[in-house]
């Protein structure tokens, strides 16, 4: 494949991620903050970002799993880290999920909350698995100029 | 507004510092739990020419501003610091908290700048920093441009302070009275017009 069709790939493959709804205006933000002497700035907040709300959704499961009732505040207040984080890279669907959640939580409703949370999951694992491929096509294609955003 | 402290206001936390290619810059310390937001503010930061310090907590903050109790050497060897900004959600201290201890310094730590940042838009919240005398209050994901806005209206003001210091050494041989008595300030081209903290304020409501 030469290099201008693995760079029209990735900017299609970027483009869909916005069309669908996965990314929102901020992941333009970040990749507006790379330049040369910084040229993977995304890629590690990105991993960061992984790193750290995985390990929310394990206090979240474990403050699932044991108590009953369910302590609505202790979630609500580890959701609006995890909100504030997922917000922090674009992450769009993830977002709403947490948005969903923490209503939830207010509501004291906490089959919605367990309902909200498996989505919210599946969101957050499904984002990671485009964005490696995302990230990884673009290291083997070297730099390119960024897609439109969203309208 | 010219007070009698402005007299001594010579070597204090604000003072500007210079960036190896000798250019003047200020010195920022981010106050965030979240380590995505501490890189993403370090970078937005790094990108508008500041020298950035950042910490995890208000507590660290403190300490980081030597106005944490602790037996510290406070004053012309402390250190530098132009403008603080803080989340404001924060486990143990709040970044409204911190923006409270700062303002209440009796010593010139108060002057420093504090911008709260947060995810919310809470009217009450917002109201409660401007008050309690926040800069500005900017609304989380903070974009470049946003953080560009404040270091550029810091920076205007820091220049202000400095051509005032150097303009009142000038006069200081001509008037031996105190500096409020000085007409000249009153005249002086740095006083017109530049956006007041006020509007600044207002323009996030």
């Amino acid at each position: 494949m030469d290099r201008n069709q693995s760079r029209r790939q990735i900017a299609a493959m970027k483009q869909s991620l916005f069309d669908q709804g996965y990314l929102d205006e901020q992941f333009i933000q970040l990749e507006e903050l790379q330049d040369d002497a910084n040229p993977n700035f995304v890629e590690e907040i990105v991993t960061l970002y992984y790193r750290d709300s995985s390990r929310l959704i394990s206090n979240i499961e474990q403050a699932i799993r044991e108590k009953n009732p369910l302590d609505f505040n202790k979630l609500d207040n580890i959701m609006h880290q995890f909100k504030g984080s997922s917000s922090s890279i674009g992450a769009k669907k993830v977002k709403a999920e947490s948005t969903l959640f923490r209503e939830y939580c207010r509501a004291g409703n906490g089959e919605g909350c367990i309902k909200s949370f498996q989505q919210l999951k599946k969101e957050h694992a499904l984002l990671r698995k485009k964005l490696e491929a995302y990230f990884q096509m673009a290291r083997q294609a070297g730099p390119l100029e960024t897609a439109c955003g969203p309208k | 507004m010219t007070t009698a402290g402005d007299v001594f206001r010579l070597n204090l936390p604000q003072v500007l510092e210079e960036s190896p290619s000798g250019s003047p810059e200020l010195h920022v310390l981010a106050v965030d739990d979240s380590h995505v937001d501490r890189k993403v503010i370090e970078r937005l930061l790094k990108i508008s020419s500041c020298k950035v310090t950042v910490v995890d907590s208000g507590t660290r903050a403190l300490q980081y501003l030597g106005l944490d109790g602790e037996k510290n050497s406070i004053g012309f060897d402390s250190v530098k610091v132009n403008l603080i900004m803080t989340d404001y959600s924060m486990p143990g201290m709040t970044g409204y908290e911190l923006l409270k201890k700062i303002k209440q310094e009796s010593s010139i730590f108060r002057e420093i700048p504090v911008v709260i940042m947060s995810s919310e838009n809470i009217l009450t919240r917002i109201d409660r920093c401007l008050e309690e005398g926040a800069e500005e209050f900017l609304l989380k994901p903070v974009k470049l441009s946003d953080v560009k806005r404040v270091t550029d209206f810091i920076m205007k003001g820091e220049r202000k302070e400095r051509e005032k210091k150097s303009h009142k050494r000038r006069r200081s041989d001509d008037y031996s009275s105190s500096p409020i008595a000085s007409p000249l300030l009153k005249s002086h081209p740095c006083d017109s017009s530049s956006p007041s903290a006020l509007s600044l304020k207002k323009s996030k409501l």
